[in-house]
């Protein structure tokens, strides 16, 4: 699957997902400027990103800690997620998120 | 101006790594000082995953971040450190004895020949919501914790954010204030529950105003805040009068002060070396996830053994006339003596 990544300064990177991996992780190897300080344990928002509306439907509903979360978040729209929270997987092929601001 | 403390030891971060140095230290006699701007020890474990278990500490199947902290305040206790808390080690400059000096942004000087540098990804720091030009309004009208409360009466208050700190604010600062709007992106909080109902309750009795809505721009002159334009959740513009502005999004990892001690950095990291896990400054040691070798792992247990070996090194240092004696402590009645066991 195929993960279509924009950064801080609007370029676009497409990159591999791997199978049961977070988005987060697919990111932050890529070198995506994700701070991830928690490492994926949905402890510190600074994974977030905001997911193209047509994906951001098809997405399984947050969490509650993810939606709490996301309340320590900067700039949090209705379509902010935490990417530590999405998995990969064939169904999200070819999705879209934009990388938070800082 | 405070007398500086001479010590063997000062340790910036007490994180896990820099609390098992206090350890590792004190049973070669070592003295430590350390200084973290967290209001507690425990780093990472007790600020981001308090009630999360661990499951790798060796010998310890299972422990949260925090019992991990409670356990490695008891095993260090024998050897009584000095935790200088709630300030930041702000500057490091080389004495003509050949000592260190180590100073924090609250004025105290630690000297010793030895610093240990266990910050962790480095300090704790508030977030800083992305508004263009909010540096410039930093500690004049913007503010990340309340120190003085009556630093705030008859101000137009903003505050920004959906926890604890938001909420507790909002109720603390609404009676002397002159007018107080929280805003959130949401109609809901992650506050406790009777702190939320007492917002609404303020909220209806007009008290303060609540908007569903971001902060967009600040505007003001040198510093003083005057007019606030937030977006609401249409994603429609407002303006909203304000000359204090207080932001509550938690703590964020930043490098901080110690980018500037002139230690070698590679990637924000301190290369070390495998023997003592001294950086290329000597008497300055890095140990846990602040430094970098090849081979090295992130994991607590890697910075435990990092302790162990930089504290056999310092000892040299700071006691370059005396031998170096291995022991046990399951046999040495000379170490139980120091642990209160013997
Ligand atoms: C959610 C989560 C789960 C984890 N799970 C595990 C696990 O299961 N097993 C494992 O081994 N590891 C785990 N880790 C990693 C582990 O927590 C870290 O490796 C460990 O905390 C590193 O310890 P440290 O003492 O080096 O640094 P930290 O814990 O980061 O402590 C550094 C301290 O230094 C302070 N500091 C930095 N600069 C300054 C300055 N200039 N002035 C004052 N203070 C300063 C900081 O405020 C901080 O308190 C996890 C981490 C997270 C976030
Ligand atoms: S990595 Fe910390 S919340 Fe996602």
């Amino acid at each position: 699957m195929k993960i279509i990544a924009t950064d801080r300064d609007g370029k676009e990177h497409i990159l591999e997902g791997r199978d049961g991996w977070t988005v987060m992780e697919i990111l932050r190897d890529a070198g995506l400027p994700i701070t991830a300080e928690c490492g994926g344990a949905c402890a510190c928002a600074t994974c977030h990103v905001y997911v193209d509306e047509e994906w951001a439907a098809k997405l399984p509903d947050k969490s509650d800690t993810e939606t709490d979360m996301l309340d320590m978040a900067l700039a949090v729209e209705a379509n902010s997620r935490l990417s530590c929270q999405i998995i990969c997987s064939d169904a999200l092929d070819g999705i879209r998120v934009t990388v938070a601001p800082e | 101006m405070t007398t500086p403390i001479e010590t063997d030891v000062a340790i910036i971060g007490a994180g896990p790594i820099g609390l098992f140095a206090v350890f590792e230290l004190g049973l070669l006699d070592l003295k430590t000082h350390l200084v973290d701007i967290l209001d507690r020890p425990g780093g990472q474990c007790t600020e981001l995953y308090p009630e999360k278990p661990i499951y790798d500490i060796p010998g310890l199947p299972v422990v949260t971040g925090q019992e991990l902290t409670d356990r490695l305040l008891e095993q260090s206790k024998p050897f009584s450190p000095t935790f200088h808390l709630s300030q930041m080690a702000s500057g490091l400059s080389r004495l003509d004895d050949g000592r260190w000096k180590l100073t924090t942004d609250a004025g105290t000087e630690i000297i010793a020949p030895v610093v240990v540098v266990a910050a962790g990804g480095g300090s704790f720091v508030p977030k800083r919501p992305p508004v263009p030009g909010i540096e410039g309004f930093e500690n004049i009208s913007v503010f990340y914790a309340v120190r003085k409360m009556e630093q705030f009466r008859d101000r137009d208050i903003l505050i920004a954010g959906g926890g604890d700190s938001a909420l507790d604010w909002t109720l603390n600062l609404a009676p002397i204030a002159k007018s107080l709007t929280l805003v959130h992106h949401r109609d809901g909080f992650r506050a406790a529950q009777h702190s939320v109902n007492q917002m609404r309750e303020l909220v209806e009795q007009g008290k303060v105003k609540f908007h569903i809505a971001s902060v967009k721009g600040l505007h003001g002159d040198n510093g003083q805040l005057q007019r606030v334009t937030l977006a609401g959740a249409d994603k429609k513009e407002f303006q909203i009068e304000a000359n204090a502005f207080l932001p509550f999004f938690g703590l964020t990892i930043k490098l901080g002060p110690i980018a500037e001690f002139g230690l070698n950095l590679h990637e924000n990291l301190i290369p070390v070396d495998t023997e003592k896990f001294e950086s290329t400054t000597k008497g300055i040691f890095a140990i846990g996830d602040i430094n970098t070798y090849a081979g090295k792992l992130k994991l607590i247990l890697s910075g435990f053994h990092e302790a162990a070996l930089m504290a056999q090194a310092a000892f040299h240092i700071c006691r370059p006339n005396e031998k170096l004696r291995f022991q046990y402590t399951t046999s040495s009645s000379n170490l139980q003596k120091k642990l209160g066991v013997a």
